[in-house]
């Protein structure tokens, strides 16, 4: 179970990207987070595996709080957070097999991951889990050398493979065509109920959120605006979301962070 | 006679290209200053023509000394060479292992304030100087022979290799980073999984063209004092054996050739 309670972030002296968040996400569910670019997804994402530094407020998972965890602490519950990553961020020079191991880093000792002498069990699990999603016979293969929808499910066995309590998913779709993503969500949707994992993903297809998901929050300007079934989810919320077509005052004012909140402000954790 | 006539006035526009300096008075004045300073320079540098006319012949003597180069000490020849190879890949094989921890160090985006400081002043240290005046230190320091060279372009590989692949390291792909550490993944696991297998063909890249550049260098460091083929080459000239030191031109000249062909191929094939 995931708690989120009153999430601060400010970047600097900046208006904050997340104004004081509440959200809780339990079990099996799959949870889509759908907003405007600069709305605080992303960064949203990243507050709960720390990649982003949260200003304050409070994230739980099943019951450790993980803000203010030092170092030590930070690495042993990153191990239960898997993330899949709009660009994949495999290491492209590195076969399938590494990357999908590389999911273990968090558990392994530097020596077992320098000479990639990883325990068995983990190599069984790793091809186990390629093998649910179609990838086993390029265990050898490089990364690169795979097509996007194979090398994102290269990115979610990964994360499978840190045995996640939840799984976070930035966009996983977005650098994917029409039909390999919506393979990719189902394989999410999938996932999360064979392993009984909540899923949180932010995604900009709409209609993908609502036949893939169980449950839609929607941010604008760090504040949430909707939360609610896919059934409640009709034109009106995405309106508010979005900011419609006839606010065009709103669209000078969204601040286009969208892409620059990844790159300038990285912890050096 | 409708068409566009090129002599007619009317449509003639002028076009020049806009200067450099766009100030007429700044640019003339520059123009003015150069001259000023040349002739100023020529004038004062003591261009003693007496002597240059001397030297000519003595020159001329030198070169015709130098041939036929003669290539029957051919033992001394290969001595003196074995060693600087061996300068060479020593040093090339230190330098760059130890280029990798200085670079990690000096690369801001993944080393702490202080340690990147460390790591950048190592690195400016160590190219402020030219090879040949750190042999020239550390000649002074452990004697006359190898380990003088060895040390010499050992640090001057630090300085050359750590400085590029340091820049490297401050452009790879963030989100491998970020991966890495999203799984729990240790600073030095991260390094190793995220970071090294961005910058791994640049580093056979730089490995190879240091290598080339450090048996370049090994030939210059040697004539100071550092061992190695330039020692046999300063010996040569200083017993007027002109004719042996112009056969070790000819194969550090063909040394020099052969391992610019194999690096350029080598570093090809890897890019």
């Amino acid at each position: 179970m995931l708690e989120i309670t009153n999430l601060i972030k400010r970047y600097g002296q900046d208006e904050p990207v997340l104004k004081g968040l509440d959200l809780a996400v339990e079990g099996d569910s799959v949870v889509a987070i759908v907003g405007a670019s600069g709305a605080g997804k992303s960064t949203l994402l990243r507050c709960i595996n720390r990649l982003v530094e949260p200003t304050s407020g409070s994230i739980r998972l099943n019951g450790t709080e993980i803000i203010n965890l030092r170092q030590r602490e930070l690495r042993r519950v990153r191990r239960k957070i898997g993330m899949v990553f709009q660009g994949f961020n495999l290491i492209d020079r590195l076969t399938v097999m590494e990357n999908v191991l590389a999911g273990r880093l968090g558990y392994v000792s530097l020596f077992q991951a320098v000479t990639r002498r990883f325990p068995a069990e983990d190599i069984e699990r790793a091809f186990v889990l390629m093998e649910r999603v179609g990838i086993a016979h390029y265990a050898n293969k490089r990364a690169d050398e795979l097509s996007g929808g194979e090398r994102q499910r290269v990115g979610v066995v990964r994360a499978l493979m840190q045995e996640p309590e939840v799984l976070l998913a930035d966009e996983p779709t977005a650098s994917l065509d029409p039909r390999t993503s919506e393979q990719i969500m189902m394989l999410l949707q999938s996932l999360a109920s064979e392993l009984s994992l909540p899923v949180l993903i932010n995604i900009h297809n709409v209609a993908q959120a609502r036949s893939y998901t169980d449950r839609i929050v929607g941010l604008r300007h760090g504040t949430m605006i909707f939360d609610g079934t896919p059934g409640e989810f009709e034109k009106e919320a995405l309106d508010a979301i979005y900011g419609g077509i006839e606010s065009p005052e709103d669209a000078t004012t969204t601040p286009e962070t969208g892409t620059e909140e990844r790159e300038t402000d990285h912890d050096r954790t | 006679m409708t068409g566009p006539d090129p002599g007619e006035k009317r449509g003639a526009r002028a076009w020049r290209k806009p200067s450099f300096i766009a100030n007429p008075l700044l640019r003339y004045g520059l123009l003015v200053l150069l001259a000023g300073y040349l002739s100023w320079a020529l004038a004062t540098l003591p261009f003693n023509w007496e002597r240059i006319g001397e030297g000519l012949p003595r020159a001329a003597r030198i070169f015709g000394g130098g041939f036929p180069p003669n290539f029957s000490r051919f033992d001394l020849l290969l001595t003196g060479f074995t060693e600087s190879l061996q300068i060479a890949i020593l040093a090339t094989l230190l330098g760059v292992l130890l280029s990798i921890p200085f670079a990690v160090m000096a690369a801001r985006n993944i080393a702490p304030l202080p340690i990147y400081l460390l790591g950048r002043t190592v690195i400016i240290v160590s190219r402020s100087f030219h090879p040949v005046i750190v042999a020239i230190l550390f000649v002074a320091a452990v004697g006359f022979g190898p380990l003088a060279g060895i040390l010499t372009l050992t640090l001057y590989s630090i300085g050359f290799v750590g400085k590029l692949l340091a820049e490297e390291i401050e452009e790879i792909d963030w989100g491998q980073v970020e991966a890495m550490r999203s799984t729990g993944a240790g600073y030095l696991a991260t390094l190793y999984y995220a970071v090294f297998p961005q910058i791994l063909p640049r580093q056979v890249g730089l490995s190879m063209y240091q290598l080339d550049s450090n048996l370049r260098a090994s030939a210059v460091v040697g004539i100071v004092g550092a061992g190695g083929i330039g020692s046999t080459l300063m010996n040569a000239f200083g017993r007027y054996d002109y004719d042996f030191a112009f056969a070790i031109l000819l194969v550090i000249i063909a040394v020099i050739l052969i391992s610019e062909g194999v690096s350029g191929w080598v570093r090809k094939r890897i890019w």
